[in-house]
């Protein structure tokens, strides 16, 4: 944490750039960083929480292993998006914006990745794929559950 | 690299870089590799290109280039080979040996790998008999498709930066601003104000220091052109900026991107450590007095961050809120300093201006709207991708020139353009021309540059619900009319779209519609009810057949409709049986299967697995499906023929 504060100035600034790095580094904002973050850009703790819960960017809570992400832009919509979106929430047994219970995977949506044309448009981690069908869903949830076994493996 | 530090040595760079671009006789092939080229493989597909030239040693001969999108998404991945310029669309890795045995160095071309005309079926080589392309006038995008985006000498071949080095060494800063304004331009990020103008506010505003931004936030969902050209021509976007900045007279910038787009701000990333090692960034930018330098901020997942007050906020480390207006940007922007903010495609476009010249520029468009845009032509569309074309075209040329037409035998319903700002534009009026005036009479906007195609299996209603729910979860809660009156709308639409529409619901919708419209802040709430206005005035049949006949016509509606498998066509492959998430389906091997009603969820998987030469499952809405559930629930597992 230290580490990362201390490529930052003491500024309110610099506050989006923090968190995205304490984001990226333990896939959540722990409630440790914010007091950190506090004193290091004399901001308060209950300011820091005002915005950093304004931003979607951000949780305070620990996300999944995977991060399945499902396009509800407007041209994925018309292509079918929202029931890709509840067949994952059917499979997963979650809605949209939680984790599973074995932190295996965490669903969220998203408003348009800029790839409307390949639509509707899943992201797992940093896979794009094209073309989701509810038939889709499976074998792409598949996918990430066997990568977990190879990795105990 | 060493740096350039005056406009000769910027010439003479450019010059070389021209030279050899000329002089290379290798055979190039560009592979299209911007984000969605990349989701459908296009990275598999250079490396096994790359992998083939170094087994048979081709090194001298052939060149593979990952440049950014190519702007046809539908034909992704897609690569041109250069001199010949022969167009291939949907290459897979498999696909790389003939094409550089057979076509890079025998020049012979491959039949199954050329694009067809949706409409004619004719096979065409080349990208410029391609109808997608024809009707286009690709000043902004076009280059794309030439350069590798991390390699500022590809720039440079292409005349890039010359614009910066005649703005440094023969333009002061008022000549700039006048040549913007003579050039006629407009911002391309929404609103449509006149570039020149704001640019010449900024500059008469007093202040030690004035900051620029580059707007890159693009929250349309359904729009992408931005995303295409950061990541596709970075230094394009950034030469503009700097041009600004010297009219401006700013000594800083920033680029606010969307956090959704990892690749445009990577491109973005090298293309700025680039230019400043060249010394286009930085102090004494080519030798002149003029210093300036660009950070980049990565946004955090707000649409109203697009907004520009919000976004300033939102860079000095708070909430993107929106504040009153004015004072504009132009007197107190950025840390209360006077600033000037531009969209990506706005700033892209500047160069070119400075190159060709004001009357150039003008020469295209319309009496109020020159030049081009850049639109993601997307949805029920044969072509889908991104087209750049003169602003006055007709939105007809549009879809069914250039996009060619809508797929299968559907028919066009509505074409969606400005996003949650924006509206639903009818069969009716699709010989109007693309400029910001007439958009906007039809009830629509120009925005920047979604353009959605909805065909006869689209609800409108749900569409405007969609919308609705979109701006909902986006207001940023400042304004009660927005945050209160965006969930009335949607509560109601719900409403609607479920088969409990009340008899007033409609003018209770239009009645929120003004307030919303009257008394919010900013562009989001005051845009917001566009879609839900527009298709009211468009398709108010729609909303009626929902709310009195529990009707939806395009089957979309959940709540309003039912599936069915018609007993004379299901030929019993089981495979709806297996795919059901529920177990609705009852049947066995080579036995007609129903669907139990009262089970069934609707989520269409066997609608969509039945073969589609079956096609034994249909959607009923209305009466008919009245009809079908009172039919199979008085017999439940009747497979006997409903009189429909
Ligand atoms: C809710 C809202 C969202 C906006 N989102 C964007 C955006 O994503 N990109 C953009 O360039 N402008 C967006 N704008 C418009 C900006 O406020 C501003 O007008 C624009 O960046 C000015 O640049 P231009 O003159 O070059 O168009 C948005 C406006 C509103 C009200
Ligand atoms: S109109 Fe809506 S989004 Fe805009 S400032 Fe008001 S509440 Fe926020
Ligand atoms: S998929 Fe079609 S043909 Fe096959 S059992 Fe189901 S309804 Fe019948
Ligand atoms: S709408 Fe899904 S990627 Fe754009
Ligand atoms: S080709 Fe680039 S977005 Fe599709």
């Amino acid at each position: 944490m230290q580490k990362i504060l201390a490529e930052f100035e003491n500024s309110q600034k610099e506050l989006i750039h923090v968190l995205h790095c304490v984001q990226a580094k333990f896939g959540y904002i722990p409630p440790e960083a914010i007091s950190e973050i506090s004193r290091h850009l004399k901001i308060t703790e209950s300011e820091i929480y005002g915005i950093l819960t304004f931003y979607a960017a951000f949780s305070l809570e620990p996300r999944g292993k995977h991060r399945v992400t499902v396009c509800m832009g407007t041209a994925c919509h018309v292509r079918g998006g929202p029931k890709v979106l509840e067949e994952f929430e059917r499979r997963l047994g979650i809605e949209a914006g939680h984790t599973t219970r074995d932190k295996q995977f965490t669903l969220e949506t998203v408003a348009c990745l800029g790839c409307c044309a390949i639509g509707p448009v899943v992201v797992v981690d940093d896979d794009y794929h094209a073309e989701a069908t509810i038939r889709k869903v499976e074998p792409i949830l598949e996918k990430y559950k066997k990568e977990k076994k190879n990795d105990q493996d | 690299m060493t740096k350039i530090k005056s406009f000769e040595e910027l010439k003479e760079t450019i010059n070389q870089q021209i030279k050899l671009r000329n002089e290379n006789d290798k055979t190039v092939l560009t592979v299209s590799a911007g984000t969605c080229g990349r989701a459908r493989g296009s990275l598999k597909v250079i490396e096994s290109l790359n992998k083939i030239i170094k087994e048979k040693k081709l090194e001298g001969k052939i060149q593979v280039k990952n440049t950014g999108c190519h702007g046809f998404c539908e034909a992704e991945p897609n690569i041109i080979i250069h001199p010949q310029n022969i167009f291939y669309q949907h290459v897979q890795p498999e696909d790389a040996e003939s094409i550089i045995t057979e076509t890079a160095l025998n020049n012979k071309i491959i039949d199954k790998l050329l694009y067809s005309d949706p409409v004619t079926g004719q096979t065409m080589p080349k990208e410029s008999d391609i109808s997608f392309y024809a009707k286009q006038e690709r000043i902004v995008m076009g280059d794309n498709a030439l350069i590798d985006p991390t390699d500022i000498n590809d720039y440079f071949a292409i005349r890039g930066y010359n614009s910066l080095g005649t703005v440094l060494k023969s333009m002061n800063p008022e000549d700039v601003i006048e040549t913007i304004i003579a050039s006629g331009i407009r911002g391309r990020g929404g609103a449509g104000f006149p570039t020149g103008l704001k640019w010449k506010f900024a500059r008469n505003a007093k202040g030690d220091i004035k900051y620029i931004i580059c707007n890159a936030d693009e929250g349309d969902p359904g729009a992408y052109m931005d995303r295409s050209l950061m990541e596709g021509n970075p230094h394009r976007v950034l030469e503009g900026m700097i041009i600004g900045a010297y009219a401006i007279g700013a000594t800083e910038g920033y680029i606010y991107v969307r956090m959704e787009y990892p690749l445009a701000l990577k491109n973005i990333t090298i293309a700025l450590e680039q230019a400043r090692k060249l010394g286009l960034l930085g102090d004494a930018i080519l030798g002149s007095e003029f210093n300036f330098d660009i950070h980049v901020f990565k946004g955090a997942g707000s649409f109203v961050s697009g907004e520009e007050t919000s976004l300033m906020a939102s860079i000095e480390g708070r909430r993107a809120q929106p504040r009153q207006r004015p004072p504009f940007p132009a007197q107190s922007g950025l840390w209360g300093k006077p600033t000037n903010i531009n969209n990506v495609e706005t700033w892209g476009n500047i160069p070119i201006i400075i190159e060709k010249g004001s009357d150039w520029f003008a020469g295209i468009g319309t009496e109020s709207s020159k030049g081009t845009k850049i639109f993601s032509l997307v949805g029920k569309i044969n072509n889908t991708g991104l087209v750049e074309v003169p602003m006055g075209i007709t939105l007809r040329e549009i879809i069914y020139d250039i996009g060619g037409g809508i797929p299968g035998d559907k028919e066009f319903k509505a074409v969606q353009t400005g996003g949650p700002s924006g509206g639903c534009i009818p069969e009716e009026k699709l010989d109007l021309p693309v400029d910001y005036e007439s958009l906007s009479e039809a009830g629509s906007i120009m925005g920047s540059g979604g353009m959605i195609v909805m065909d006869e299996d689209t609800c409108m209603v749900d569409v405007a619900r969609y919308f609705l729910q979109f701006t909902k979860e986006e207001s940023c809660g400042k304004c009660v009319p927005c945050r209160i009156g965006t969930r009335q709308m949607v509560e109601i639409l719900n409403r609607i779209t479920r088969g409990e529409g009340k008899e007033n619901d409609i003018k209770k919708l239009e009645e929120l519609a003004k307030t919303i419209k009257s008394g919010s802040l900013c562009g989001l709430g005051q845009t917001s009810p566009n879609p839900v206005l527009t298709t009211l005035r468009y398709f108010r049949k729609e909303y009626e057949d929902h709310i009195y006949n529990k009707s939806c016509k395009a089957l979309v509606c959940k709540d309003l409709i039912c599936y069915y498998i018609e007993p004379d066509k299901c030929v019993g492959c089981l495979l709806c049986k297996k795919s059901c998430p529920v177990d609705a389906i009852i049947g066995k091997r080579k036995e007609v299967h129903v669907i139990d009603h009262k089970l069934c969820i609707k989520c269409g998987a066997c609608f969509d697995v039945c073969p589609p030469k079956v096609r034994a499952v249909s959607k009923y809405t209305g009466e008919k499906k009245e009809k079908i559930l009172k039919k199979t629930s008085a017999g439940s597992v009747d497979t006997g023929r409903v009189d429909k």
